[in-house]
Order: C-alpha cells, then sequence, then structure tokens
C-alpha cells in the first residue's frame, strides 16, 4: 500500500523543468520572438514597397531590405577583416571599460567616504564631467602617441564619469542606519569600509557599470570613424560602418549597425550576470 | 506575584544555555541632558535639561508626542552624537561614543540587506573578534532557536516578514550581550497582529533576562504593557513631564491590559498627552495667526 502511495506522490509531483524549455514554453519569450520576426517582415515590405507595389515608402523605402542585407552579411562573413573588426572594437571597449572600474569605482568611493579628498578632486571632477567624450577626441589624438591609445582613452572616459558618479551616490545613499548599528557593535573604520559601504554600494555601481557599458561602445564607433580606426586589420567596427559608407554599399553599413546591436547586447548582458551573481540577495524573488 | 518571579529566576538559573547570556545589568542616567540644532538665531532646543536615572534591569518606556526628539534622545544614549551639555552615565561612567555595551533597535529594520540573518546576528562578535569561533556558532545557535527563526538562519532580511526581522534584530542585539538595550520605536510598521505576538515575546524575553531596557514609543498600550516605569516627555524642547510606575504583575500578558489598574494609568498617561499635544497646536495656531495678521 505504501508503494502505491509513493507512487502516486511521486507521479504528482511536477516533473523539474529544464531551463530551455522554460524559454521555450514562456509566453514572453515567444512574444518577444514575434515581435522581432513582425519588424523584419515590416522592414522587408517597406524597403520593397516600391517594387512590390510601386508606391515607395518616404524614408524607409530608401533602406535596403532585410533579404538584401542578410545577402551582405554572408558574404562578408568570410572576410577577416569583419571578424577583426570585432575583435579590434570589443577589446578597445573592454579596455576602456576595465581601467574605467578599476580607477573609478576606488575614486567614486574616496570621494564618499572622505571629507577632503571630496573638497579638494569634486570640483575639477565636476568641470571635467560635462565635457561630452567625443570632444576629448582631437585633444587626445593629439596627445597620446599611438590611435590605439587615444582610442582607449576616449573610451575610459565615456564609462569613467558615470561610474564615479554613480559610486558616489550609491555610497552616499547608504542608510546611515546601517552604519550606526555596525559602530554600535564595534566596527572599524576598516570594518565600516569593507562591510557596510562597499557591499552597500553594489547596486550602484553595477548600475553605473551598465550604463557605462553603453557609452563606451557609442564611443568608441565614433572615435574609430574619426581617427580612421588605428590603421590595423579591420580597423573596428565603427571603421567598419564608416568605410562601407564611403563605399557605398549601404547595406554592408547595416551590417555594421546590427552588429553593434549585437555586440552592446552581449556586453550588457554580461555585466547584468555579473551584477546578479555578485549580489546574492537581490535575486530573491 | 513576586514569588513567581524568583521562581522563574531560578528555573532559568538551571539551563546551561541560559547563562550564556549573562545576566549583567546596568544603571544609566541622564544629568541634565540638553541638545539644541542649528545656528544662532534658529536655534532650536531639542532637548532641555533632561534629567533621569534608569536602575538596573528595569524597562523604562518613554512616550511622548511625535516629533518630540524622542529619536535624538536614543541617538544620545547610543553615543551617535553627544549632548551640548550634561551628561549620560552608564554605571556612573561618561558616555563618549557608540559602543557595544548599549545596543540598540531601530525604527525600521536595520539588518544589512546583503548579508544573511545568521550573519548579520553574528557581525558584532566577527568584528570585534571577541567571541571563539565554535562558542559564537553555539551561541547564535541558541539565540535562533530563542526567537524561533532557526530555519530562517541562511535566509536574506527581504525574504523574511517584518516580525522576523525585528526578532533577528532582537538576537543580533542580544549576541553583544550589551549592559542596555535602547529600542526606538522597534515594532512601528508591524501589523497590529504581528505587533502584538512581538510585544508579547518581548516582555517574555525581558523577564527571562532583566536587562536594562529602554523603550520608546509612541503607542500608549505598548506602553503600559512593557513598562516598570513609564516616562511622559513634554513637547519641544523634550523634557521628563512625570514618571508613573506602572505596578501590573509580572510576567505579563496582553490580557492586563484589560485590568481596571491599566485602564487608570491609560487615562492618566492619554491626559498628560494630550495636554502636551495641545501646547503644539495652540502655539502653531498663533503662529498661524500671527502670520496672517501681518
Amino acid at each position: 500500500m505504501s508503494d502505491a502511495v509513493q507512487n502516486e506522490r511521486i507521479s504528482s509531483v511536477p516533473k523539474k523543468k529544464s531551463k530551455l524549455e522554460k524559454m521555450l514554453t514562456n509566453k514572453s519569450f515567444w512574444r518577444g520572438v514575434m515581435a522581432l520576426i513582425g519588424f523584419v517582415i515590416f522592414w522587408e515590405v517597406c524597403s520593397q514597397s516600391k517594387v512590390w507595389f510601386g508606391v515607395q515608402v518616404p524614408w524607409i523605402g530608401k533602406v535596403p531590405p532585410p533579404s538584401e542585407v542578410i545577402a551582405a552579411w554572408q558574404k562578408i562573413i568570410y572576410y577577416t577583416g569583419y571578424w577583426e573588426s570585432w575583435y579590434l572594437s570589443t577589446g578597445r571597449v573592454f579596455a576602456g571599460f576595465i581601467i574605467a572600474m578599476i580607477i573609478g569605482i576606488p575614486f567614486g568611493l574616496m570621494l564618499a567616504v572622505n571629507r577632503y579628498f571630496r573638497e579638494i578632486f569634486f570640483p575639477p571632477f565636476e568641470i571635467l564631467r560635462p565635457i561630452p567624450p567625443l570632444a576629448w577626441v582631437p585633444a587626445s589624438i593629439v596627445f597620446w602617441p599611438t590611435t590605439e591609445m587615444s582610442i582607449a582613452f576616449v573610451t575610459f572616459l565615456g564609462a569613467f564619469f558615470t561610474i564615479v558618479i554613480n559610486v558616489l551616490g550609491g555610497a552616499r545613499s547608504i542608510d546611515i542606519q546601517y552604519l550606526r548599528a555596525a559602530q554600535s557593535m564595534g566596527a572599524s573604520q576598516w570594518d565600516l569600509f569593507w562591510k557596510v559601504i562597499l557591499p552597500g554600494t553594489l547596486p550602484s555601481i553595477w548600475t553605473g557599470a551598465a550604463v557605462g557599458m553603453g557609452i563606451t561602445w557609442e564611443v568608441v564607433l565614433a572615435s574609430e570613424m574619426i581617427s580612421g580606426g588605428g590603421q590595423q586589420g579591420g580597423g573596428g567596427l565603427g571603421f567598419f560602418i564608416w568605410s562601407s559608407y564611403m563605399g557605398g554599399t549601404v547595406a554592408q553599413v547595416i551590417v555594421g549597425m546590427i552588429s553593434i546591436g549585437i555586440a552592446g547586447y552581449l556586453s550588457s548582458s554580461l555585466i547584468r550576470f555579473l551584477g546578479v551573481i555578485s549580489m546574492p540577495w537581490r535575486r530573491l524573488f | 506575584m513576586q514569588q513567581s518571579d524568583t521562581n522563574n529566576m531560578n528555573n532559568s538559573g538551571n539551563v546551561s544555555s541560559e547563562e550564556m547570556l549573562t545576566r549583567n545589568s546596568a544603571s544609566l542616567e541622564l544629568r541634565g541632558v540638553c541638545r539644541g540644532f542649528g545656528d544662532e538665531w534658529e536655534r532650536e532646543e531639542i532637548i532641555k535639561d533632561f534629567s533621569l536615572s534608569i536602575a538596573p534591569g528595569e524597562l523604562t518606556v518613554l512616550v511622548g508626542p511625535s516629533g518630540c526628539g524622542k529619536s535624538t534622545l536614543v541617538n544620545l544614549l547610543a553615543g551617535y552624537d553627544i549632548p551640548d551639555t550634561g551628561q549620560i552615565l552608564l554605571n556612573e561612567k561618561p558616555v563618549t561614543g557608540p559602543g557595544n555595551d548599549r545596543m540598540v533597535v531601530f525604527q525600521e529594520t536595520a539588518l544589512m540587506p546583503w548579508l544573511t540573518a545568521y550573519q548579520n546576528v553574528v557581525f558584532g562578535p566577527k568584528v570585534r573578534k571577541d567571541i571563539p569561533a565554535r562558542e559564537l556558532n553555539e551561541k547564535a545557535d541558541y539565540l535562533f532557536e530563542k526567537v524561533g527563526l532557526v530555519e530562517f538562519k541562511d535566509k536574506y532580511p527581504l525574504q523574511l516578514s517584518g516580525g522576523m526581522q525585528r526578532r533577528a534584530e532582537l538576537a543580533r542585539a542580544m549576541i553583544n550581550d550589551p549592559l542596555v538595550m535602547i529600542m526606538d520605536e522597534p515594532f512601528r510598521g508591524l501589523d497590529a497582529m504581528s505587533r502584538e505576538l512581538m510585544q508579547e515575546f518581548f516582555v517574555r524575553l525581558f523577564e527571562e533576562n532583566r536587562r536594562t531596557n529602554i523603550f520608546v514609543t509612541s503607542e500608549i498600550d505598548e506602553a503600559i504593557f512593557l513598562a516598570d516605569k513609564l516616562i511622559i516627555l513634554t513637547n519641544r524642547p523634550t523634557a521628563v513631564r512625570k514618571i508613573i510606575d506602572i505596578k501590573l504583575t509580572r510576567p505579563r500578558n496582553l490580557d492586563v491590559l484589560s485590568s481596571t489598574e491599566a485602564y487608570g494609568y491609560k487615562r492618566e498617561a492619554m491626559e498628560l498627552l494630550h495636554e502636551e499635544a495641545l501646547k503644539v497646536f495652540k502655539r502653531s495656531a498663533a503662529v498661524a495667526n500671527s502670520q496672517e495678521v501681518q
């Protein structure tokens, strides 16, 4: 009898779904897929309107249709230059971004916790902050010995200011009760910093990183276009777009644009993932 | 009732783990404490000539109209803030800053959201490194059992209900074996049901340990239910208006509130609080009038 009961119990327990299975049975996932397909169809129809209906849809009618873009992409896949551009741009983005994190996080925390540090460094920081990173391009080409270094520098600036501002704001908005409670329990300044301020700032650090990552991609592309890609194979995705435009292959321009979209999406997914694993208390629900 | 009180003490004396919480209580005294904020012309005295002495092992409840400076008083007692004049003495020694001889349980939970309940509770001894790891584990386990959160040890504060958070916070305070517990409206924001449960839980805890306790609240029923001494505060600047000795028998349960004695205390306290509240009302009305004239 107990056997029967047990069997029944086992069969009534819902089978654990794998991650893939969960995704494939999720309605929001399919809504997203349908939206993407719908968008591509809409684009194709609008671009082909001249051919198919004899009436050109304004603006979007001039854009090459997805079929043409895919055809261009299929050709480009075999060019090493295209993949080198991916490699170069990603490398530049991460170089600038990682340096910005390494310098920006301690800098922001210092601004938050040390009054003298803040009084000395905050005013110049605030004057430099509103200068758009792209305005630094000419100057940094002059200052830095190689194009590569000047691109990295400008990318760094793109992420740096955002990261610092987020870290500073996050650290200063930590509930004073956490600090007081820790102080009552005998925490030293060192403990307060490592055990209260740093973990309390982590959410803002990752917010700053996510925004900074987005800016880094914008900046790297623009500086590649301006600087001519740095004479290396491919020259980066920004240079790829620019040279395609100069060569008059509009479909290739769009290939470049979509490539950047994918690259940006992958990088921000990475940031999100790192945020989730470093803040276990934030993935409770 | 006196007898059952002593019985209780004897019983708890037999339980060995009970000894982990030493029953060291302390006296606390405030002598002419003043504290104001603002510069010169706009200076406002929040606390003025506040004197009060609290005997060891007593539960003193402070009640006052909202916004009267109770939190300022808590900050002074905890040492987060220093009085302009006057002194706060803990066991005859002046208080000069925060320390683990006084533990504060805050209004809304101050459990650190990035630590699990367990990590929160052991935070103090861990940073001070004053309890060996094994003993600390045992002590924490004992406290988790006491507050009924054994299964929730490894949960993060956000995963706990309001009542559980407060209990975890009590455990976090108790593990530090403070001489004095300072509770700043600790049950505020809980729903009525969990609030009552927490009050009963807290009273049992207090009666077991008899640790000197200062409890700030704006709920009069809560105050009477918990207090040995009920301190009615004046409105700003805050000072002691009246000390009411609450002679309800211990151990207490919530039924005690429906007794005639409790009702008498409540009426007395309400009258005083009403008077204090009326003062502010009149003052603000006067200000409004004078502004209208202008």
